[in-house]
């Protein structure tokens, strides 16, 4: 006996196996990103006022990222429409491009945008020491707007030895603009557009610090939460670039030629992975890039 | 919006079989084009004072949730898919609910809080 | 299934099939050994592979667990001959000078229960018979993924194996309990004389993702084949109890596990790349505050562990209790009592376990809220399994029981399971469980169920289903030799124990309770340490018990009595298939005409009739699943 309801669909169940296999599949995805944004949740109410980081993340590149795995999403449908109506030189095509956008994304993601944060770096500061970097945080202008305080000192780090060497007693940042003018209203919210840090250099003393590091997971929680659910997102859109690539190489034309709904099934499969991937993603720009 | 039939019937219905999935290509299109406006309103409402921080979290997950929605909706065509599949989405939607909901009554404690 | 393509299978198998007797009609082209063996895509392979490795990781976990009770009654005493062997083999980092380290009695205990739980008994009881019965009782071919199947069992090895592994690395294998609390575990096995990857802890993680991959394969294909696969007039009301219970144990595995899965991600992360999604602001080690940026919450792993923790409690007996019902239906001679309200049970219990995981949490010092309502949902999911053992000691009623060996075991776990069940109702109430909690009655609540509950569920299915994976029956007497020991064993085992726990002696003392012993018994008079050696002495015997079914399982498989392809008289599907069923399982089609217990069907010549046999016009209506006692 074969296994039947491989192509055609099984008649009371209306449904082909992998189209119940993916949506299952997805169903322990949902449950799977569930656990880690309801971390998200439960870590970000567990912070102490200020400890919950806002605007370090580049939003004009993370709004693109978005717009392209959008027209990935498009483009995924398009080629799986393609397929339907048998025409096989346009479903190579929208899938190219779909590939493509997939590779964009991750060139943008793992080229980009992680590494201008290892790079970047933030000094908290000591509960006790806050009165003394007043000038650099403006506190007494939050409190009085109702804003939570500024316990670190963020921009890029001038004397790199200091991370290691401790005789140096001081760390040296060029700071990023907001600690430049610190009681200007116009400062009290990030910006859209991502400034980098200043020339201005202000000097912290290593004996007033909490934790200083670069803005790696190790940093605070928003930034291990940021990089774990990236990075796994990341996984993600990686697999899924694997699996388009397979049905693009000659192996999907030889499919094709023997049943060519069976690649559209296949296809679709992959697609509707795919349009998760972009669902997560809508969830995950907002609530790192923005809130 | 309706998905087009999983096979095509017949030869000889292939021609109409086409025009109808052509119809859907449009759609698509349209709701591309809604969701990268939404998340160009997304952006611009997050800069937005609407009072609270609360309040700026509500207005970007509805309009997220939107967002998701129309990709469930539309591009894994959700609007015409079959009872099981909606059965077990709903089964999962009530557990990854609960979750949420449950860790956050773990958190809240009205002696403490 | 349509006509044509069971017509073309059927002359498919006259063309080759072999002349040598039907049951090794298997294999069309002969595969080489490896194919047919090693990597194979047979759901009775893949079963079959899963079952003999998980049996002997229940035996492996079952050692780690003797070993403790010998430290357990003579703390701090040499362990004879082992002692010495093992301090051969893992150094004296475990065993100095015969003498278990406190390390190693940590490893140990951590060790046993995660390969108890997530090594030995989930895949035998889902991952092997599951495969293995069920594509046979719904009338599939095969599973409907065979290579997912195949890389399910692949993921389950490799994690198996580095779970082993792990006690050859530098510091031993995890120490954390098989809850791995945070932030203990965190900090655990870190430092200069410990590896970044290779540790106990850091290992025990890694090999947990390949073991969440694999059972989130095998579920996604276990739903998926009872939807899609089951046979012509194989309705969901037709459907052996075992079945369902398979079906709802697959959508636990599905969907409890990943937040499990996110959370090893989240501590993985904290170990290796030095994140704080589980350690806590300002914590001090060793008198050292930690390099840490803080601010993660240890609560937040408790939820996590535990959103899987408490649906893996049932998927370890909901697989058990389906056994239970084919093997009772079989030898009651009549239908299962209350067939639909065990299935509307077994849903309902399905879906309340994803909501009562708190409850294992009295002690953390959550919310009040949070409490009672965790404590409201877990009485109410007494309810369904009660409904489950009322219906099976119902089934018992005015039946005429043969008293296979099968059977022994399904009978035993009746009570067994009920003292396993009943005393956990004292855990649920959040006032009692702060006194109880931690203690050995806990352990013996829970052991009730999983021992001689689910386990003996497990060897009652390997002795009934035995015949149809080898066309050969196991030893009665053997058989007989191996359940009454074990049952003796076990009550001597854990009904002690219970009084322990409500003495007070607390389940992770390395000294078995040696020392607070000597406060207890000058306030109490008693404080039940010394009934640890006789505990101990029946683990040993029992370990001793399992010796008759280990020489009698591979013993049958070639000099067993051979049987015919239903020697058990039984009415489900799997029992039309030839034994052992060939590649593809059926030689036709088969269509299910009847429900699955259709025994002692009035104005019948035998007193079993089969799914696949067809209605008779003048036929009595068979007595339907009744909701009522009345017979």
């Amino acid at each position: 006996m074969e296994i039947p309801y491989t192509v055609t669909a099984r008649p009371d169940t209306g449904l082909w196996n992998a189209k119940i296999g993916i949506w299952l599949f997805l169903a322990s995805e949902v449950m799977l990103f569930g656990g880690l944004f309801s971390a998200y949740i439960f870590l970000r109410l567990d912070a102490e006022p200020g400890y919950w980081p806002h605007g370090l993340l580049n939003v004009p590149v993370g709004t693109f990222n978005t717009a392209i795995l959008i027209a990935s999403s498009v483009t995924v449908v398009l080629a799986w429409a393609a397929l339907k109506m048998r025409q096989f030189a346009r479903y190579k095509i929208y899938m190219g491009i779909t590939i493509l956008c997939g590779v964009i994304f991750l060139v943008v993601k793992l080229g980009y945008e992680w590494p201008q944060k290892y790079v970047h770096f933030g000094a908290y500061i000591k509960s006790s020491a806050l009165e003394k970097y007043e000038p650099l945080l403006g506190n007494k202008h939050l409190l009085a707007e109702g804003l939570p305080p500024r316990v670190e000192i963020t921009g890029h780090l001038h004397n790199h030895e200091a991370l290691h060497d401790p005789k140096i007693k001081e760390y040296e940042i060029a700071l990023d603009p907001v600690y430049t003018d610190p009681t200007n209203p116009k400062m009290d919210r990030p910006h859209f557009l991502y400034v980098p840090p200043t020339e201005k250099i202000g000097v912290v003393q290593k004996a007033d610090v909490e934790r200083a590091t670069m803005f790696l997971p190790t940093h605070n929680t928003y930034f291990a939460t940021y990089f774990t659910i990236t990075g796994l997102h990341g996984l993600h859109v990686l697999a899924g670039v694997l699996v388009f690539t397979y049905f693009w190489l000659p192996v999907g034309s030889k499919l094709y030629r023997e049943n060519p709904e069976h690649l559209a099934n296949r296809v679709e499969v992959a697609g509707l992975f795919w349009h998760f991937v972009d669902l997560v993603w809508i969830f995950v720009f907002p609530l790192f890039y923005l809130l | 919006m309706n998905n087009p039939p999983d096979i095509s019937p017949a030869q000889h219905e292939t021609e109409q079989y086409a025009h109808d999935v052509s119809k859907h290509v449009r759609g698509y299109l349209i709701v591309g084009g809604t969701l990268i406006f939404c998340t160009a309103l997304t952006v611009f409402l997050s800069y937005v004072n609407f009072g609270s921080q609360k309040a700026n979290v509500s207005v970007a997950m509805l309009l997220a949730a939107f967002k998701a929605g129309l990709v469930a909706y539309i591009f894994m065509h959700l609007s015409a898919e079959k009872k099981l599949i909606y059965r077990v989405l709903l089964f999962t939607g009530i557990f990854v609910f609960a979750l949420f909901w449950l860790t956050y009554l773990a958190w809240y404690d009205p002696i403490s809080h | 299934m349509d006509a044509s393509s069971s017509v073309s299978t059927q002359h498919h198998h006259d063309a080759h099939s072999p002349a040598h007797g039907s049951g090794a009609a298997g294999d069309h082209h002969e595969l080489p050994f490896w194919r047919k063996y090693i990597i194979s895509t047979d759901h009775k392979v893949i079963g079959i592979q899963y079952g003999i490795s998980g049996l002997i990781f229940l035996f492996f976990g079952f050692c780690l667990m003797m070993l403790m009770r010998w430290q357990l009654a003579f703390p701090g005493q040499r362990l004879p001959i082992v002692g010495k062997m093992i301090e051969n083999v893992l150094g004296p980092g475990a065993m100095a000078n015969g003498v278990m380290t406190p390390e190693f009695y940590n490893s140990l205990g951590a060790m046993h229960g995660t390969i108890m739980i997530f090594l030995g008994i989930v895949p035998v009881a889902f991952a092997a018979f599951g495969n293995f019965v069920v594509p046979l009782q719904i009338g599939a071919p095969d599973m409907t993924f065979p290579k997912i199947n195949m890389a399910s069992y692949q993921a389950f090895f490799v994690g198996g194996l580095i779970m082993l592994l792990s006690f050859f690395v530098p510091g031993g294998a995890a120490k954390g309990g098989w809850t791995s609390y945070t932030p203990l575990s965190d900090i655990a096995d870190k430092g200069p004389t410990y590896h970044l990857i290779f540790n106990g802890q850091t290992l025990w993680l890694i090999a947990f993702i390949l073991l969440i991959t694999s059972s989130l394969l095998g579920a996604v294909n276990f739903i998926a084949t009872i939807i899609q696969l089951r046979a012509k007039g194989m309705t969901w009301m037709r459907l052996p109890f075992f079945v369902w219970a398979q079906f709802v144990t697959a959508f636990l595995l599905l969907l409890a596990f990943p937040p499990l899965e996110s959370a090893i991600v989240m501590q993985l992360m904290d170990r290796v790349a030095g994140t704080s999604f589980f350690l806590p602001s300002g914590l001090v080690v060793n008198g050292a505050a930690v390099s840490i940026s803080g601010g993660g919450s240890p609560l937040l792993w408790q939820h996590l562990f535990w959103f899987l923790g408490h649906p893996e409690v049932y998927v370890l007996i909901l697989p058990g209790m389906g056994i239970v019902a084919e093997i009772l239906a079989n030898n009651t001679r009549k239908p299962l009592w209350g067939y639909k309200s065990l299935v509307l049970s077994v849903l309902v219990l399905g879906f309340l376990s994803f909501i009562v995981w708190a409850h294992h949490m009295w002690l953390t010092g959550m919310g009040t809220a949070v409490s009672a309502f965790f404590q409201t949902t877990t009485m109410i999911i007494s309810i369904p399994s009660v409904i489950i053992l009322s219906a099976f000691f119902i089934s018992l009623w005015g039946g005429s029981i043969r008293f296979t060996v099968p059977m022994l075991f399904a009978t035993a776990f009746l009570p067994m399971f009920g003292i396993g069940g009943l005393t956990g109702i004292p855990l649920a109430f959040n006032t009692a469980d702060l006194y109880l909690h931690d203690t050995y009655y806990v352990i013996a609540h829970f052991h009730y169920i999983v021992a001689p509950g689910t386990i003996f569920a497990l060897f009652g299915g390997i002795y009934y289903w035995f015949p149809k994976a080898t066309g050969r029956k196991m030893s009665d007497f053997w058989g007989k030799v191996h359940f009454w020991p074990s049952l003796i064993c076990m009550n001597a085992i854990f009904l002690p124990m219970f009084l322990q726990g409500m003495l007070g002696m607390h389940r992770r003392w390395y000294d078995g309770g040696q020392g607070w012993n000597l406060a207890a018994e000058k306030v109490w008079g008693l404080s039940g340490f010394h009934w640890n050696t006789p505990i101990s002495i029946a683990a040993w015997v029992m370990g001793l018990a399992q010796i008759p079914f280990i020489i009698n399982f591979f013993w049958s498989i070639r000099h067993g009595e051979k049987v015919d392809d239903n020697p058990w008289e039984a009415t489900t599907l799997e029992w039309t298939a030839p034994s052992p069923p060939p590649h593809g399982n059926f030689v036709a089609a088969p269509v299910v005409y009847r429900g699955p217990y259709e025994y002692s069907l009035p104005g019948r010549a035998k007193d079993y009739t089969m799914q696949t046999e067809p209605v008779q016009p003048n036929e009595r209506k068979a007595p339907e699943p009744t909701m009522s006692l009345g017979h």
